[in-house]
């Protein structure tokens, strides 16, 4: 769909730019140490850090990723939501006060407090590194699709403006700066996802979303007795659905047939010459039609046309009950041109409110959708715990019982917007607004269909979430590079002020690498992409941290193979697996090298079962050492 | 090249008790967890039974454990503030 850029958008985007900007400058200015750039100078109060973590948390992949998920696929999406949430168990009951008590500016302070090792400084880093960068992709592709519709500029103009403004944030002052930024941008998320809800709840369901500036597209349906002027020029059959090129007055329509006639359906199809046409017609037509819509709604046992606003259980059962109608793509060559159609599916609404719809191999008897599954889940619960840019928020508040209540303000505040986000998505999926060429845009689209300014507003909301979130983990990496690489593992004794001014240089290096791959990524479903960060942390980080922690017999030599295992063990199943061999080399999913998309169960459990045998093997190294962790 | 943290931190005589009870309340979250995930896996479509209220279980699982990691956290930090006011007073007396 073509986006017209809105003045208010605009001036919208600029102020927060301008307010963001301005407290790095603010901040900068008390900001000359060390420990002030990597750690805020550990002064940050609990409840502003509690609220700065869900800022750093709920990502371009929470409200972009998780919304489209949601909207295209139902509770799938929300199991993600419940994943992202329940990670943050691991990290109150087991990691948030002895990460406090061990570490000064990394995560690698804590796991290396024991050891003092270089071997443990170096992988350590680096699982810092490449952690920080694969969460840094899905960030920057979010922040393309953001400003697309917001200022209309090209994806690749949003990544670049993105890039510039976070390397400018995190090299003028640090995490102080961060911090206020997430902490400002975690509670206006939250506050506006409220009233996008209560929108949402307000306007309850229609057959026809007509929105107030937007009339929803009636799809035309055709039959033998009245095709309209429409004549067959070619079938074609993919995946047992039978689909039809219609031609009226020189312009081609696809069609999918149905027992009864046809029905008409979105098109994109790319000519022998690159040109591209959407629903036949150049895309500056407009005949590329936001979608989304129910077939049928039930409510109390009667088939109505409009609810009326409904309470939120109210709509969590009138969905269960009703039928929407989802697009589903497919993709053809016809001829010299290259079809990707958008089909109707008409789904019942209480399958919507089931796991199955994006996880379809769980309803069959084969074991491989079943292991990916749990191995999705098993990351998304582990993975939280072992993100470097959560992980070196606690070094921001005063004490260990600051840490712990940070914590809990930050469950009780993602909580809530976790809860929120499935009904965003599935208000997304029945009011008329999807993009079906970007998912990642349902939650925004949404926010338009109640108006204009509810849009502006969350776009920008949308947007300073990518910055805050792209901000921790470029603190991370320059804490990476600067404290753990060159300082303790090289030895470099660069003083405070050479500390910082390290820092400041390898997050300029980081944030353009970051641009790079926002840019080659682009199309990917945010939080899918996060989901690989989960799996990556999990195991590369996760049985390093816990056994440190609980378990004495733990050696350094355990810690760094364990890491290089997780590491090596989890991008290697990435990318050997389906998603990476179709994205990347046009390798069809079923026959990819290896079938798993999700690799923690496999590699958290090696890496698990390397530090171990390690450990066990090389316990002469810590009988010179005597430490308690507790 | 230190390894502290980045603020002096006073003893805490809690932290042992508190990391004992950390790993209880985690062990207990975990099998919930891991009974909504073998719910999925092995019997998804008992997920889509009415239980409570006119909403099937994967909604009110799904909620359930959002609410319960809220709950759970709450209960930690009283239990916690306690052992702290009970061990580090004595220590300081």
């Amino acid at each position: 769909m073509i986006y017209e850029a809105s003045t208010f958008a605009i001036v919208l985007f600029i102020f927060f730019v301008v307010i963001v900007l301005g407290l790095s400058f603010y901040f900068a200015r008390k900001t000359k140490s060390a420990s002030g750039y990597f750690a805020a100078g550990g002064t940050i109060h609990w409840a502003v850090n509690g609220i700065a973590f869900a800022g750093d948390y709920l990502s371009a992949a929470s409200f972009l990723g998780i919304c489209g998920m949601i909207a295209y696929s139902g509770y799938d999406g929300f199991l993600y939501s419940i994943g992202y949430l329940a990670g943050w168990v691991v990290a109150l009951f087991l990691v948030a006060e002895p990460m406090k008590r061990l570490g000064k500016f990394t995560f690698t302070d804590a796991l290396d407090a024991k050891f003092n090792s270089k071997a443990i400084q170096f992988t350590a880093a680096l699982s810092t590194l490449i952690v920080s960068i694969f969460y840094l992709i899905p960030q920057m592709v979010g922040a393309g699709v953001l400003v697309t519709p917001l200022l209309g500029l090209p994806h690749w103009v949003g990544v670049v403006i993105v890039g510039a403004i976070v390397i400018t944030i995190v090299a003028t002052a640090g995490m102080t700066s961060t911090t206020y930024v997430q902490f400002l941008k975690g509670g206006l998320l939250i506050i506006f996802s409220t009233i996008l809800a209560v929108y949402i709840f307000n306007n309850g369901f229609k057959l026809v979303p007509d929105s107030d500036d937007q009339k929803y597209h009636e799809f035309i349906e055709l039959n033998e007795g009245n095709m309209q002027g429409y004549e067959l020029v070619t079938n074609v059959e993919v995946k047992g659905h039978k689909f039809a090129k219609m031609e009226n007055g020189g312009i081609n329509r696809w069609f999918e047939q149905t027992e009864t006639g046809y029905i008409e359906i979105l098109s994109k199809t790319v000519e022998a010459d690159g040109d591209e046409l959407y629903n036949g017609e150049p895309k500056e037509n407009s005949k590329f039609f936001q979608v989304g819509h129910m077939s049928k709604i039930i409510v109390d046992g009667e088939e109505v046309k409009e609810t009326g606003a409904l309470s939120p259980f109210k709509y969590l059962s009138t969905i269960n009950n009703s039928e929407i109608v989802r697009f589903l793509k497919e993709h053809f060559e016809d001829g010299e041109n290259s079809v990707t159609v958008w089909r109707q599916e008409i789904t019942q609404g209480s399958d919507m409110l089931i796991p199955g719809l994006k996880f379809k191999k769980i309803k069959e008897e084969s074991m491989i959708g079943k292991i990916n599954f749990i191995s999705l889940m098993l990351a998304l619960f582990l993975g939280t715990a072992s993100l470097p840019h959560i992980l070196i928020r606690y070094y921001t508040v005063p004490s260990q019982k600051d840490a712990r209540k940070s914590t809990i303000i930050a469950i009780a505040a993602i909580g809530f917007f976790y809860v929120l986000t499935l009904f965003m998505g599935l208000g997304a999926a029945t009011n008329g607004v999807l993009d079906v060429e970007s998912s990642n845009m349902s939650g925004p689209l949404l926010a338009k269909a109640f108006g204009i300014g509810l849009f502006s507003i969350i776009s920008a909301i949308a947007f300073a979430t990518v910055l805050g979130t792209v901000s921790g983990l470029i603190v991370a990496s320059s804490g990476a590079i600067a404290h753990d690489f060159i300082d303790k593992f090289l030895g470099k004794d660069l003083g405070d002020k050479g500390k910082v001014r390290a820092g400041k240089i390898a997050a300029f290096a980081v944030g353009i690498i970051a641009i790079i791959l926002g840019i080659l990524f682009k199309g990917m479903n945010v939080s899918f992409l996060v989901g690989w960060a989960f799996a990556v942390a999990a195991s590369a980080n996760l049985p390093a941290i816990l056994m440190v922690l609980f378990w004495k017999k733990t050696t350094a030599k355990g810690v760094a193979w364990s890491i290089i295992v997780g590491i090596v063990t989890a991008l290697g199943l990435i990318i050997t697996g389906p998603t990476i061999g179709e994205q990347f080399f046009g390798i069809a999913k079923e026959n990819a090298i290896q079938p798993l998309d999700a690799p923690a169960i496999f590699s958290f459990t090696l890496a698990l079962i390397t530090l171990i045998v390690v450990s066990l093997m090389t316990q002469k190294d810590n009988s010179t050492k005597k430490f308690d962790v507790n | 090249m230190d390894h502290g943290p980045a603020v002096e931190l006073g003893v805490d005589k809690a932290s042992a008790k508190k990391a004992k009870l950390g790993v209880w309340l985690f062990i207990l979250y975990t099998i919930v967890y891991a009974i909504f995930v073998a719910i999925g896996v092995l019997n998804y479509e008992a997920m889509g039974k009415i239980v409570l209220g006119n909403q099937n279980l994967a909604v009110v699982f799904g909620f359930g454990l959002i609410i319960l990691a809220i709950i759970m956290g709450l209960i930690y930090n009283w239990i916690c503030t306690s052992y702290e006011n009970k061990l580090n007073k004595e220590e300081q007396s």
